[in-house]
């Protein structure tokens, strides 16, 4: 069942043939091709290479050759999947993935390797965190980003207690904890924190249970199906107009369509949102429909997008030399990346140092309301770099 | 706790528990009467939410449309599924050992994943509560309870009503009980045992495409949700008793009633309360509560 697709790209061969002075940088994609994330691993992908495209083919002067694994989000097979890319195909540099669990495999076989990963999802804190090496880089977000962006803007509306709420795994626990260290330094009281086992979507009766504590407002951390549900069950519990949701931006992106009316108004933060309305965002969404016409722009392909402006920012330093490791590294660690969502820093343990955004659901976009928080660093908790 | 509250919550438990009830029953009935392991069994459950999404555009366009049209349509289509995948898989496990039996339905389990995820693809969807079903009920001063919940009670109830009346009142159910307690004698007796197996096997399969079409307007369908409902049915079927109906039932009202309070009252350990009380069972009653 495991899908490896290997692309050579033409041009890799010409450039050699032209006497440059160091073969192709080899890039490996190791993302989820399959299952439920598929789409996810797409869009990366195209964002990827959209970047590459759009600078001629090249990174820094050097052609790019591809290569790719099935991660199947399946966190067991992780450190074979990873070592396919890093051992048999000898990729320069690593990309992916989406699960966290596999992100933390790939984050091992890397550094087992000295080789230069760069995610370009998976959210999980301790990547970034007591996980953290001079070898990884992610391009999208820790967990605790949304999550304390969203307890921020919950102070600033004025509520004094809340109810968290999330499936009982690491994801969920990092998110909720975000909320609750700004919404708590800011004097409000998360009252309870509520835990289901995951994947179970029975929420109906923690959903009584929040009735019956009547907080000002309820933070939640769920994505995919487990958000589609939540979102319908907490509205038709009636608790939406009485109680307000806040949520990581997961709760409403790609899953609008089936929320349906569900979701309209929810208010989310996210490293992205739609209608940010930059001429660098336009430009980008404009060139993605051009390239990918059956696929939306999302954070998805804009998270694979600055992957290849961060590949390209260390590149450059060393003039397409990838062996010099150190020095692409570091200039990759101090690079300023001119992303659609707006530019970004990366901090010392290399988690984007972003802007974020509040998002309202209006209609089948996630509309973008205000700055919730600028420049909202990772604590890096545990990371010694 | 308030009184209105744990109300709410015993309804909250009874509700999930009935939905449980009316997938494990198909689960039980070929476990029990047929003595096949049907691990594709979460399968048609899902594939029952699925075809209502699927479907309900195509019954509108032919048919007419409408909620329950959908989901007859459904019923009768999983029916002939089932009866031509006992002809053509099942009908040549009966003697087999377990194993095989597991590894086939395994299989289909597989191939059924492969053919959502090619037909229909990987995206969660919604499936929108009918209109005439849609309002709900005021429950104390915050909460309100969707009429549609009420609804898919109902629907379980009349289903075990009906289900215990055809066992233990009719010719067929009385042939039914027949075969599983001695199959040679039965088919000695003039029975095509064979032919009745198959009407069983449909009757389970159309019974958990019932259940996933009835509540897939409230759990939206997404890949592997069959997956998911097939172990706990397996713990209904074994607390209740290996092909018991009476049992099942019983065994999904109280797992309904422990995994709704164990998430209130026992978060951390949410998870495991279900399995506890199954291991808790078995412990005194090692072959459920109603032995077959």
């Amino acid at each position: 069942m495991k899908k490896i697709f290997t692309h050579t790209a033409l041009a890799a061969a010409l450039a050699l043939s032209a006497g440059s002075a160091f073969a192709a940088v080899k890039v490996g994609f190791m993302l989820p091709y399959s299952g439920t994330y598929a789409k996810l691993g797409e869009a990366i992908e195209n964002g990827f290479k959209l970047y590459v495209q759009e600078q001629g083919g090249k990174l820094a002067g050097q052609e790019v050759q591809y290569f790719k694994v099935d991660d199947e989000s399946n966190p067991s097979k992780g450190p074979e999947n990873a070592n396919r890319l890093i051992k048999r195909d000898g990729v320069d540099i690593l990309v992916g993935t989406v699960h966290s669990g596999v992100a933390m495999a790939l984050a091992k076989a890397a550094n087992d390797s000295d080789t230069t990963l760069i995610i370009p999802n998976a959210g999980a804190d301790a990547i970034t965190g007591p996980l953290c090496s001079k070898n990884v880089f992610r391009s999208s977000f820790s967990n605790w980003q949304p999550g304390y962006a969203m307890g921020a803007v919950a102070a600033e509306n004025g509520d004094k207690t809340a109810v968290t709420i999330s499936w009982n795994y690491a994801a969920g626990k990092e998110s909720t904890d975000g909320f609750k260290e700004s919404f708590e330094k800011a004097g409000g009281k998360v009252i309870k924190h509520l835990t289901l086992p995951f994947p179970n979507v029975e929420f109906q009766p923690l959903l009584t249970e929040i009735a019956s504590l009547k907080p000002d407002a309820v933070y939640t951390f769920f994505a995919g199906g487990g958000a589609v549900k939540f979102v319908q069950d907490y509205a038709a519990a009636g608790l939406k107009d009485s109680i307000p949701l806040y949520g990581a931006g997961f709760l409403t992106d790609g899953t609008l369509e089936a929320q349906g009316a569900s979701a309209q108004g929810l208010q989310t933060t996210l490293h992205y949102a739609d209608g940010l309305d930059t001429p660098r965002d336009n430009k980008f969404r404009e060139d993605y429909i051009k390239n990918f016409p059956q696929l939306p722009p999302d954070v998805y392909a804009v998270q694979g997008y600055d992957a290849a402006q961060m590949l390209e920012a260390g590149l450059k330093a060393v003039d397409g030399d990838v062996s010099k490791k150190d020095a692409m590294r570091d200039a990759i660690r101090s690079a300023k990346i001119d992303s659609p969502r707006g530019e970004f820093t990366l901090s010392k343990a290399g988690n984007p140092v972003q802007d974020m955004y509040l998002r309202k659901v209006e209609g089948d976009k996630n509309q973008f309301v205000k700055i919730a928080v600028e420049k909202l660093a990772d604590p890096a908790r545990g990371c010694k770099l | 706790m308030d009184p209105a509250i744990l109300l709410i919550q015993c309804l909250n438990a009874v509700q999930y528990g009935l939905l449980l009830f009316l997938v494990a029953s198909g689960l039980t009935l070929i476990f029990g009467i047929m003595g096949i392991i049907n691990l594709a069994h979460g399968s048609f459950y899902m594939i029952g939410a699925y075809m209502a999404f699927a479907l309900q555009p195509l019954v509108a366009q032919y048919l007419g449309g409408g909620f329950v049209l959908t989901v007859l349509v459904c019923v009768v289509l999983a029916t002939v599924l089932g009866y031509f995948l006992e002809w053509a898989f099942y009908s040549y496990l009966y003697t087999r050992e377990h194993l095989q039996q597991v590894l086939m339905t395994y299989g289909l389990i597989l191939v059924f994943e492969e053919l959502r995820s090619i037909i229909v693809g990987n995206d969660v969807h919604g499936v929108p509560v009918p209109s005439w079903l849609a309002g709900s009920v005021r429950l104390g001063d915050v909460m309100t309870y969707p009429v549609y919940r009420l609804f898919i009670s109902l629907v379980c109830i009349l289903v075990a009503a009906l289900m215990f009346w055809v066992l233990t009142r009719t010719r067929l159910g009385m042939m039914i009980r027949a075969g599983a307690s001695n199959r040679e004698m039965i088919n000695s007796l003039g029975i095509d045992i064979n032919r009745l197996f198959r009407i069983v096997f449909a009757i389970g399969v159309a019974l958990a495409a019932l259940a996933g079409a009835i509540a897939a307007p409230v759990s939206s369908v997404y890949p592997g949700m069959g997956n998911a409902v097939l172990i706990i049915c397996f713990v209904v079927v074994v607390i209740g008793g290996i092909g018991s109906i009476k049992g099942a039932f019983l065994a999904a009202m109280l797992v309904g009633f422990v995994d709704t309070f164990g998430q209130v009252f026992f978060p951390a350990a949410a998870g495991v309360m279900v399995y506890l009380l199954m291991a808790a069972i078995l412990l005194f009653k090692p072959e459920g509560l109603f032995k077959h």
